[in-house]
């Protein structure tokens, strides 16, 4: 096992967080929030130009051919930067699905064109009471001609009403399968909404809407889905641990420099004993995020076990630090001026994505007799 | 970055796993798995085993025996020793006085001292502690006063682990009283218990057993040469001895042991006529369980991987914090799997209740301690919003 960063590594890491700094060091997120699409085209394109938004797809699809570990170093630098591209929606989820399921035709069609920012991807999957499952449900897919037409609702869809071509899920025949739908399709009605933490998502609902079958085969992709799902949530989590650095960040420098009863607030023992438990939660998620990333990385590694062991670690860790967070800040981290509230929001909205810490350890629970112990040494 | 261990790695390890669960006997790995308290001649025979095959010092300067392993390999040999149910090496001997005699002992201490430490042929105790001097260990009150070639030494020292075997014993004594801070007047001195003016008295723990004692010393004659360094010195040399362990600082292969057993447990114990394993309360409880310790376990490679240069990881303060944490975690979950059983604590021959469920508590009780020595947890968390924090 080895857990260090090459060069390149370490030099990408540099690039994104030299440009998020730019594009958000100050407090030019609350206009780009403030306004449709919810993030900023400039720098999704400035994102693309360096090579960010192909990096996980092969070469021959237009892409950088890099690897997890690369992909978690973007989600990182994103979750510091609480920049609101949809990097980990567009790229690893729908990209990632679109990568593994596509024809040769269909990714080159796709992924070369969200390599150049040229067009936003979404995945259209969840339905109200689905809650994080894998399997589509209510949105019915009809063989029609050629193609298919598709009829139901999927709500919330991140980034749904912005999207250039949406990735849906739906049942036909009893399966779960993938299709494609341009963004302008008949039949396709969006109704966006800006979320909690600046984002945005929509209502997108299909009345016999024409939808091209993503890949081949009357496979069902119930499984393509719970691998995606799981390689999107350990880019989430990796966003995540970002973010909660940030937000520990902000606190110790708050602790530091706030003065009350005549002192500095880091004379208190009660308030520092909570930071230092803040980096032991930090350091925790960040070390199971990190194998979860090699584990995604190896050839033979079980993606979803670990990543509902990197989100149960990530998801208990950012409600600990996002919530200390705004605690120890006081009245000023409540404030929508403040930047660290948004932390919280945000790593309350990675949380309930695509499955919470007591979702992944109902989970690991089920599974938890299967085994003796549980070994990353291998 | 990479996942798997190195082809070399991976032999090392099935090596160490062959040797831990071949080569020592199997009825004292046995009773360390049940969590019953070791016999002096078991933990020697055990020690002596491992030194004989080279594996009790591995992390000593090679001319005294260690192995020039990286401290991945270190950690390792600790964690497959620690899944084999092997006592580790006596602690105050191999992680403690020995590398503060090898690295700032003088040659001729050195060679008196160090083969011996190694086979445990000197069994050696900690003389820290003191009534008044826990956390805040610089307060310490014992003196030596230099005699001649001599120091008499008058004192108390306290919380004495295993001094009832000790042979010798390293202790801070005060040389100097007038020092203007009050860690320059510290000296490391070493003596035996059997030394005229030395008496032991056992403190009994909340779970029953003795493995702490008091020290007293009432002129107590110990030779100039057995001083360790400098005069006035020993503070660093504590701190040095505090600081060197980065290799087991968190007890993560014990505690996987702990809950491997919770979950074999689990299975046997009925709760309303199924096993107490398929409640979902439980599963989700070991389960957790089993995922933070995970990230402790991955936290620990991280902290050794990163501290090739010889300095210790930041993190590693986290490593003591959150395994105390899990490992009391774990042996409480014993309890409460054990449940009515787990109040059996001293039942003898004739009961029913199985010896696991017999040790439950009295062990969950002993592993309270685990918070609060080796410098407490909020001593930790100091340090953490000091050193780390910068708070």
């Amino acid at each position: 096992m080895e857990y260090s960063y090459d060069n390149e590594q370490v030099a990408l890491r540099e690039a994104v967080n030299g440009l998020l700094t730019r594009a958000y060091g100050g407090d030019q997120r609350r206009a780009v929030t403030a306004a449709d699409p919810g993030f900023d085209e400039k720098t999704w394109a400035r994102l693309a130009e360096m090579g960010v938004l192909g990096l996980p797809f092969a070469e021959a699809d237009g892409g950088m051919g890099a690897g997890p570990v690369e992909v978690s170093i973007v989600a990182e630098e994103v979750g510091r930067a609480l920049a609101p591209e949809p990097f980990v929606e567009s790229v690893v989820l729908t990209g990632g699905l679109v990568a593994a399921v596509g024809t040769a035709a269909q990714r080159s069609e796709v992924l070369g064109p969200l390599a150049e920012g040229s067009s936003v991807l979404a995945f259209a999957h969840a339905e109200p009471g689905t809650r994080w499952s894998a399997a589509a449900r209510d949105v019915q897919a009809t063989p029609a001609g050629d193609g298919w037409t598709l009829t139901g609702v999927k709500e919330p869809v991140p980034h749904g009403a912005r999207a250039d071509l949406l990735v849906v899920s739906a049942v036909a025949d009893g399966a779960t399968r993938l299709f494609l739908v341009r963004g302008d399709a008949e039949g396709l009605t969006r109704l966006g909404y800006r979320t909690h933490d600046g984002s945005r998502a929509a209502k997108v609902a299909f009345a016999g809407t024409p939808a091209a079958l993503l890949g081949e085969g009357n496979a069902d992709r119930t499984g393509a889905i719970e691998e995606a799902l799981a390689r999107a949530s350990i880019a989430y989590s990796h966003e995540a641990v970002g973010a909660m650095e940030a937000a520990l960040a902000s606190t110790t420098e708050y602790l530091k420099t706030r003065k009350q009863f005549g002192v500095t607030l880091n004379k208190f023992q009660a308030l520092t004993f909570r930071a230092a438990d803040m980096y032991v939660s930090l350091e925790l998620a960040r070390s199971t995020v990190l194998w979860a990333t090699l584990v995604a990385d190896a050839a033979d590694g079980d993606v979803v076990t670990a990543a509902d062991r990197a989100r149960l670690q990530s998801s208990r860790a950012g409600r600990h630090i996002g919530k200390e967070a705004i605690q120890l800040h006081g009245g000023i981290g409540m404030t929508a001026e403040y930047k660290v509230g948004h932390y919280t929001s945000r790593l309350t909205a990675i949380d309930h994505q695509l499955g919470t810490g007591d979702w992944a350890l109902s989970r690991l629970a089920a599974g938890v007799d299967g085994y003796q112990t549980v070994d990353p040494l291998v | 970055m990479r996942l798997h261990l190195s082809p070399e790695d991976q032999a090392f390890r099935e090596e160490m796993r062959t040797f831990f669960t071949t080569q020592v006997p199997q009825s004292i790995r046995d009773r360390v798995a049940a969590r019953r308290e070791l016999s002096k001649d078991q933990l020697v025979e055990s020690q002596r085993a491992l030194n004989a095959a080279g594996l009790a010092v591995p992390h000593w300067p090679v001319e005294w025996g260690g192995r020039g392993w990286t401290p991945l390999q270190r950690h390792i040999w600790h964690e497959e020793m620690m899944a084999a149910a092997v006592p580790p090496p006596l602690a105050f001997n191999t992680s403690m006085v020995g590398p503060v005699i090898a690295s700032f002992g003088n040659q001729e201490q050195k060679e008196r001292f160090l083969p011996a430490t190694a086979n445990l042929d000197i069994w050696w105790c900690q003389g820290f502690s003191e009534p008044d001097a826990g956390s805040d260990l610089a307060s310490l009150r014992t003196t030596a006063v230099r005699d001649g070639d001599t120091y008499v030494v008058n004192g108390q020292k306290t919380w004495t682990t295993l001094g009832q075997h000790a042979d010798w014993i390293f202790c801070l004594v005060r040389t100097n009283p007038t020092a203007d801070k009050r860690q320059r007047g510290i000296s490391f001195l070493l003596f035996p218990m059997d030394s005229p003016g030395v008496t032991l008295r056992p403190i009994e723990l909340i779970d029953g057993g003795h493995e702490v004692n008091e020290v007293f010393f009432e002129d107590v004659v110990v030779p100039a040469e057995n001083l360790v360094g400098e005069e006035n010195r020993g503070w660093d040399y504590a701190k040095f001895l505090l600081g060197n362990e980065r290799v087991g600082v968190a007890p993560v292969a014990m505690i996987k042991r702990l809950l491997a057993q919770a979950k074999e447990h689990a299975r046997q114990v009925t709760a309303g006529g199924a096993p107490l394993a398929l409640d979902p309360l439980m599963a989700a409880r070991i389960a957790e369980l089993e995922n933070e310790v995970l990230a402790l376990e991955l936290t620990a490679i991280r902290v050794v991987a990163n501290s090739a240069d010889g300095k210790p990881h930041p993190a590693s303060s986290v490593l003591k914090l959150r395994g105390t944490e899990l490992q009391q975690a774990a042996t409480e979950l014993l309890v409460d799997i054990a449940g009515p059983l787990s109040l059996a604590s001293f039942a003898g021959e004739g009961s029913e209740v199985p010896d696991w469920a017999r040790v439950a508590t009295p062990n969950y009780l002993n592993y309270r301690k685990a918070s609060i020595y080796g410098g407490s947890n909020e001593v930790q968390r100091t340090i953490i919003a000091g050193s780390i924090l910068g708070l």
